[in-house]
């Protein structure tokens, strides 16, 4: 579905990505782990758009989008809730959804999609004239993927989901990732520092060093992997 | 209080003191006098040092304020009241301003003085309104916003006096010219924000005033063009003795001849305008690309994520905005009968931004506040004479003091605690 060959970004003189090989599949859930500095939100950008490659193609159901605007990708079905959940702090909870839904707008299905999201989150429907910026970090971060979902993606980008939130609520909000991938249909990329939660969560998994793929295969054989365990799950966050 | 803050606050107005002392030993205490021959200094140590103390004293008593806010703070709860009160009450508040502004004519203490103030306020607040679009929702400091008025009053200056049409055909025109100027802006300034943002925008203004001085072929360069159209009552004109086979206003609604008549139809031209603009910006709001701009000024790369197009969002904010100042400029010309490049500086675009940023950016209500605040105090000081612009600056350093944010700082939509939960 979506595939990634070969991509090479670079900030300037920097080279970020060093030649990138990635697939996801249709309904796959696919993490990609790393450090920090790795290139994870560097990649995620570049498909997004935001960022361009240098090299390499990006195609999306066999159609190159390496260079398209932003918007056209979004348009296409590719969403994503970027890092630090960006909300619109002065805005409330519902114009922040319907900003979401931004590019299927005249879509008659708000009403019904943004019931969906309400479902999915029932907190968000408690807060919705509330300005988002005055939601907690687990509340912005539903929101986030809330608003995500309002394009009605194929394929939904998730920047560190589980960053600056509290432990209980990450569960929350993976089990709402696996619901939206089981019962919507939405083919999940994940990008997470939390190795072992992306791992577990994850039908198949890569690891990014330095610009590279350096490991790759399912999430259980991957959490198992000697060399992983070693560098992102004795040491690293337990949950 | 705590006896250190004491000394903090003192030791800070001492260090504001100094600051003064640089700034008006030199420009207040040196006093160049033409005597004779040349030109001789007389030092004027006494007015240094009384406003000197007076920023010592200054100071100091706001860094008091500012430590126990519970004890001096008559100004900002007056304020904080009334923008309670306007909170809630924001229907019933702006109602009773459009009546009010809609009978202020026919009251009985109203005289052409007073109404020439109202149709300057009423000029600033349209301007404001067009301004708050670029500003106050999407979020792009223009600082250079007259350049639009300029380009909107001359649209409408040249066409009217090349073409002779009607003041209802060279509206719109003008208006769609300022917002091509919008555009045009717009394009070099996409990637730029804030500051950078602001440098520019401040240039282009600029830019359009030399252009208006200079290119003498069209625009009659500094000498301006004259002989504007005034407007006419749907075809009825405002004169004592119209044209042949033309029939003036007062002779058909059969009243005397006044050149009040004129004069109150501009103050209601002026007041439909500018509520069709404040109309116009709530309606925009709830729509996509009203969000997109407020969305805009909050996060642009979660904009982009979220698929709104940026360049587009940015180019419709400039053009729109631009567009409502263009109208204001149309008004402007047909108002004076007279427009020159002197009537378009930079004091007229940082007056504009004052008034939005004073008035709390975003808000609506806000703007009019400021805008009779800051025009009528002008107005008030106006007997002052050079020292009206002193009052000026105060006005906005006590505001700035007070309340930060601006007069209204609350916009809607605010957190509703007993909102429509389901």
């Amino acid at each position: 579905m979506l595939k990634i060959s070969n991509v090479e970004t670079f900030y300037g003189k920097i080279q970020a990505l060093r030649g990138v090989d990635i697939d996801v599949n249709d309904g796959e859930i696919v993490s990609l782990i790393g450090s920090n500095g790795a290139g994870k939100s560097t990649l995620l950008m570049t498909i997004s758009g935001v960022n361009k490659a240098r090299n390499g193609n990006i195609t999306f159901n066999g159609e190159r989008i390496e260079n398209k605007e932003p918007h056209k990708i979004v348009d296409l079905g590719i969403c994503q809730v970027p890092e630090g959940r960006r909300i619109f702090s002065r805005l409330t909870v519902e114009e922040n959804l319907r900003l979401g839904a931004y590019t299927n707008e005249q879509g008659k299905h708000f009403e019904t999609d943004i019931r969906e999201v309400y479902d999915l989150f029932p907190v968000l429907s408690d807060r919705k004239t509330q300005r988002g910026g005055t939601l907690s970090g687990g509340e912005q971060q539903m929101l986030a993927i809330g608003r995500a979902l309002m394009s009605k993606p194929k394929v939904l980008l998730l920047d560190e989901p589980s960053l600056g939130i509290a432990p209980k609520l990450v569960n929350q909000i993976f089990a709402s990732i696996k619901n939206i991938n089981k019962e919507k249909n939405v083919t999940i990329f994940l990008v997470e520092q939390n190795a072992k939660k992306a791992l577990e969560l994850a039908d198949r998994a890569y690891v990014l060093v330095n610009g590279k793929v350096t490991i790759m295969g399912s999430g259980q054989d991957l959490l198992k992997n000697k060399d992983i365990q070693a560098a992102y799950l004795e040491g690293g966050t337990k949950n | 209080m705590e006896k250190q803050d004491i000394i903090k606050s003192f030791k800070d107005s001492l260090f504001t003191g100094l600051i003064a002392l640089a700034l008006f030993g030199p420009i207040v205490g040196l006093r160049t006098a033409s005597k004779g021959e040349g030109l001789f200094i007389t030092p004027q140590w006494g007015v240094v040092f009384l406003l000197v103390g007076l920023c010592i004293v200054g100071r100091f008593l706001i860094n008091i304020n500012s430590a126990r806010r519970t004890e001096f703070k008559i100004f900002s709860t007056l304020t904080s009241k009334f923008s309670s009160i306007t909170k809630d009450k924001a229907k019933h508040f702006a109602i009773t301003g459009i009546l009010f502004a809609v009978v202020f004519p026919f009251l009985p203490f109203t005289d052409r003085y007073f109404m020439d103030v109202a149709i300057m306020i009423l000029t600033y607040i349209m301007l404001g309104w067009g301004l708050n679009i670029v500003v106050g929702l999407a979020g792009l400091l223009d600082l250079g916003y007259v350049a639009f008025y300029a380009v909107g009053a001359y649209s409408y200056a040249l066409i009217a006096t090349t073409f002779g049409w009607s003041f209802w055909i060279c509206l719109p025109l003008a208006g769609l010219f300022a917002a091509f100027f919008g555009i045009l802006l717009g394009f070099p300034v996409l990637r730029l924000r804030g500051d950078y943002l602001a440098i520019v925008t401040l240039g282009f203004g600029e830019i359009i005033r030399i252009i208006l001085i200079n290119w003498y072929e069209v625009t009659n360069g500094p000498d301006g063009i004259t002989g504007i159209p005034r407007p006419s009552f749907f075809g009825l004109p405002f004169k004592r003795s119209p044209d042949e086979g033309e029939m003036s206003f007062h002779t058909f609604f059969g009243l005397e001849y006044s050149t009040m008549h004129r004069i109150i139809f501009l103050y209601y031209l002026i007041l439909v305008l500018a509520l069709i603009t404040n109309y116009f910006t709530l309606k925009i709001r709830k729509l996509p690309v009203g969000r997109a701009w407020e969305a805009l000024r909050e996060d642009e790369i979660a904009c982009k994520s979220l698929g709104v197009n940026p360049t587009n969002t940015k180019l419709t904010a400039f053009a729109i905005g631009a567009m409502f100042g263009g109208f204001a400029g149309s008004f402007f010309a047909t108002r004076q009968a007279f427009i020159s490049p002197e009537s378009f500086t930079f004091i007229e675009s940082a007056i504009i931004v004052a008034i939005v940023v004073l008035g709390g950016m975003g808000s609506q209500t806000g703007v009019v506040l400021a805008s009779i605040f800051l025009i009528g105090i002008t107005e008030i000081f106006r007997d002052l004479e050079q020292y009206r612009m002193i009052a000026f600056g105060g006005a906005m350093v006590l505001i700035m003091v007070f309340k930060p944010k601006g007069i209204l700082a609350n916009r809607k939509p605010t957190i509703l605690m007993h909102g429509d939960k389901k």
